[in-house]
């Protein structure tokens, strides 16, 4: 009898662009109900680590597997339908569709209606739609037209379409970028909040570091394309090595005084 | 052996004016990025002022000295086009600025006829090149020589243009990235101008050469854009190296093709251009493009079903449509009838273009498959007319069903492009396999039943489909799939990210909109009693188009009321003038500048600002034509 394997496993993971290793042979796992955070510089690998997760891009070798089964390098909408939810760095929502629409379309597809051509959308799965929104705080906004919308609204309407088929892992690019301190503040608890409860996986990527010390289990460190660091927040912080290559000018408690007096 | 070797040199001197063309189109779209569609009417304009020229100015310097004067004038003309029109719609999107140059090209149709006349006109010899060279018993005309000469000479001169001059490195540079260029200080204006005076200026340059080889005749503008667009797709759109080399590879297989299947011809280079835009969907030298520009505006408004007071109104408006056999003649009810049609192919394309975001410009290729679907279930097969109703739409849903597999792998431009290609397909095997569709002469004698035979009952019928056709394609837009169509309109990403194969409902709602406009065919079949080549031509295509965008793009149901307003105009102006197709060109031209919401979009803007007058019109209902961008 071998253990459970593990929610989300990625061994290996390695991906050129001509002579440039964007990522190196990165290993990883993730729990479920577990936050993690990948973080690293600029250029450090980590959006294309991401992509490969889900498909939109393809590994030159390593493997992802979730709950043990194989999805490297299968199309994103395979991926997702295995219950894998993803927002992204730059919104990508239904601009002409309203906010309940949107969560709807995602709705639709979970339920294999996606070619019933005589069913009335509008009240397909109203309920839950206007439960999702309430989820994520956008219960309000639910028939104003998505193109309509705040920035930070964007990213729950986001966060709220990819719970809609009940996902076991969300994937979460930059969550917070491009939102007011007490937006990325309340973004995060939600995301943790809902995670803890339905016991789903998260993982996503930041450049706040209030943000990813404050929400995430544990934290992993990308540089160059290779793992240099693993461990609880502390541990991360600790580490003398990820101080050098990332945290090694202070930025942290730089940014956390910035943070702090402006808040 | 030099049999051969002459059929591929007089390829290779077509391909001279063709590279002209494509490389002026090319250069245009590069910083532009308009595919401006009158590029064929500048060329045309180009060979008629060098013939008045040339008739006029006498002398080896009289002619060549024509020959750049005729280009140079119409690089004026280009310039004032550009200033007056273009300057208007470069932030439009592509469909709207496809469309304006089309309707150009309408209007210059028509102002050749009136100052030329319709008579072909044949040029004057290149003095210099009258003669021809002999190639072991085979002849090869001395002119055709020069051109080949020309045709890389000018790619030197316009590398050399573009490599070593500032304002070579500034189109370059605009190319890659015009908003940065812009904000580098460089007078965007007139660098737009400049680029495309050039642009028109080898357009017109190409037409000139031509007319000591062709005759000039005021159809030749169509005809060379549909080549022009087969360059640069294949060669890839903003590249002149591309231009050049498809060119020669578009000459050489019709000058090739004509020898090896002397009756599929025309197809044999939209067949090899549809294999390059599926392998190479950017073109041989083409770059991938940038995310694609959303095709239909941004609808502010969101689209909802039509409340129990509108749905009243719409069942009281078609009981009104229904009482016309009681008070009008046969000729406004077979009038009623074709409009009817039109609607059921408008409401085709809407659904394809609005709702999918998927711009057709060879939608009337599955309308005349319908159409020739009913040609021969009626006469080859004898069948009565309600099981070819039901049968002859299939065939326009099979087309829909091969071409649109294909294309739904393309977006934008591109899609535009293969959609316009895969009709002039159809359209070629129509005209070219005489012994089937009977060619040019088209089938004749289909009549209706009995039952369908008078001119009242069969606007009943045909009103009662175009009923049952909107009804079942605006359900469709608010059904499950409709919604899934639209999320792939508005963001492919996210639709493949919430598990949406994209590729297939496009190619669903392709098929779905192509059997329609079958099913209006099979019924435009019955109310001509003939079926011709020009029932899937590209000007059908350009109907269902305005038609569209008479109504509003961004509206769910507007392409009703568009082909309404614009076939009564249509069969009405036709009656009143000769000059049909320079008012037409015209109003299209009017729509897109100053109405781009048609006339429904209009309208239900007005009704939102009367209904919330208080908050001021969103930054996006302010400037329509604004991109998403």
């Amino acid at each position: 009898m071998s253990a459970t394997p593990p929610l989300l496993a990625v061994e290996g993971l390695t991906k050129s662009y001509g002579g440039i290793h964007a990522v190196r042979g990165v290993s990883f796992s993730l729990r479920a109900g577990e936050i993690l955070a990948l973080i690293g510089p600029n250029g450090a690998g980590k959006s294309t680590c991401f992509d490969m997760l889900n498909g939109q891009n393809k590994p030159d070798s390593g493997h992802v597997r979730l709950l043990g089964e194989e999805i490297t390098g299968r199309k994103p909408r395979e991926v997702w339908r295995l219950g894998v939810g993803r927002t992204f760095q730059i919104t990508a929502t239904f601009a002409t569709m309203t906010v309940r629409e949107n969560v709807q379309v995602a709705l639709i597809s979970h339920e294999k209606q996606l070619y019933n051509l005589w069913g009335s959308a509008p009240k397909f799965d109203r309920g839950e739609a206007g439960r999702l929104l309430e989820l994520v705080g956008m219960g309000g906004y639910a028939d104003r037209p998505c193109g309509e919308l705040a920035y930070g609204d964007l990213k729950r309407l986001e966060l709220a379409v990819a719970l809609a088929n009940q996902p076991k892992l969300l994937l979460m690019d930059e969550p917070t970028a491009g939102m007011a301190p007490r937006e990325r503040v309340d973004l995060m608890r939600l995301t943790a909040s809902i995670a803890r409860e339905k016991s789903i996986g998260v993982l996503f990527t930041e450049h706040d570091m209030d943000v990813v010390f404050e929400h995430a289990d544990r934290i992993i460190v990308l540089n160059r394309g290779t793992l240099i660091a693993e461990g609880s927040p502390a541990e991360v912080r600790g580490n003398p090595q990820v101080q050098a290559v990332y945290l090694g000018e202070g930025l942290v408690y730089d940014a956390r005084h910035r943070e702090g007096t402006s808040a | 052996m030099a049999f051969y070797v002459v059929q591929f040199l007089t390829g290779l001197a077509s391909a001279a004016s063709l590279f002209l063309v494509a490389s002026g189109l090319s250069i245009i779209f590069g910083v532009t990025r308009i595919v401006n569609f009158a590029h064929g009417a500048f060329y045309m304009i180009g060979a008629y002022i060098a013939f008045t020229l040339t008739e006029r100015l006498s002398g080896a310097f009289g002619f060549w000295g024509s020959i750049v004067l005729a280009a140079l004038a119409v690089a004026m003309i280009g310039v004032i086009v550009e200033m007056v029109l273009l300057r208007r719609i470069y932030h439009a999107p592509e469909l709207f600025q496809l469309l304006a140059t089309f309707g150009l090209t309408l209007m210059v149709e028509d102002l050749v006829v009136l100052i030329w006349g319709p008579d072909d006109l044949v040029g004057r010899r290149a003095p210099g090149f009258r003669g021809a060279i002999d190639f072991f018993g085979q002849n090869i005309p001395s002119y055709d020589l020069f051109l080949i000469v020309l045709g890389p000479v000018v790619l030197g001169i316009l590398w050399l243009l573009f490599q070593r001059t500032r304002w070579g490195v500034l189109v370059r540079a605009a190319t890659q990235d015009r908003d940065m260029v812009a904000a580098l200080g460089v007078n965007q204006k007139w660098l737009f101008t400049s680029v495309f005076a050039v642009g028109v200026f080898l357009a017109a340059l190409g037409g000139a050469l031509q007319i000591p080889r062709d005759a000039v005749h005021h159809a030749m503008d169509l005809r060379i854009i549909v080549e022009v667009f087969v360059v640069v797709v294949i060669g890839g759109l903003g590249s002149i190296v591309g231009a050049f080399v498809a060119a020669v590879l578009v000459s050489e297989l019709n000058a090739f093709g004509i020898l090896i299947f002397p009756k599929i011809s025309i197809i044999l280079v939209f067949l090899v251009m549809a294999v390059v835009l599926i392998v190479r969907p950017w073109g041989l030298f083409g770059k991938p493009e940038a995310a694609a520009r959303k095709t239909p505006g941004l609808t502010v408004n969101p689209w909802r079903p039509l409340t129990s007071n509108e749905r009243l109104a719409a069942v009281a408006a078609l009981v009104v449509a229904a009482m016309l056999p009681l008070f009008a003649g046969n000729y406004l009810l077979t009038v009623g009838s074709e409009i009817a049609i039109f609607v059921i192919f408008a409401v085709s394309l809407h659904f394809l273009m609005s709702v999918g975001g998927l711009a057709s410009f060879g939608h009337a290729a599955y309308f005349g498959l319908g159409a020739y679907g009913i040609a021969f279930l009626a006469k080859m097969a004898g069948l009565p007319m309600i099981v070819c109703l039901l049968l002859g739409p299939l065939l326009g849903c099979m087309g829909a069903a091969v071409f649109g597999f294909f294309a739904v792998q393309l977006s934008g431009v591109y899609f535009a492009m293969l959609t316009l290609a895969f009709a002039q397909i159809v359209w070629s095997i129509a005209f070219q396999w005489v012994s089937v569709t009977g060619g040019d002469n088209g089938i004749l004698g289909l009549w209706p039943s009995s039952w369908a035979a008078s001119p009242s009952h069969f606007y009943w019928l045909a009103l009662g489909v175009a009923a049952l056709v909107t009804v079942a394609l605006r359900a469709m837009v608010f059904s499950p799939f409709g919604y899934a169509l639209r999320a792939t309109r508005d963001s492919l990403l996210r639709s493949e990210a919430v598990g949406i194969n994209a590729k297939r409902i496009q190619w669903t709602a392709f098929v779905i909109a192509g059997t329609t406009a079958g099913i209006g065919g099979a019924l435009f079949a019955y109310l001509k009693g003939s079926v011709f080549p020009d029932n899937l031509g590209i000007s059908l295509s350009v109907d269902a188009l305005v038609m569209v965008l008479l109504g509003g793009v961004e509206t769910v149901s507007g392409a009703v009321i568009g082909a309404i307003v614009y076939k009564a105009l249509n069969i009405w102006l036709v009656s009143q003038t000769d000059l049909s197709k320079l008012v037409l060109g015209g109003f299209i031209m009017l729509i897109v500048v100053v109405f781009p919401k048609g006339i429904v979009g209009m309208l239900e803007m007005l009704a939102q600002r009367r209904r919330k007058s208080s908050p001021p019109g969103s930054p996006l209902l302010a400037k329509p034509i604004e991109s998403a961008e």
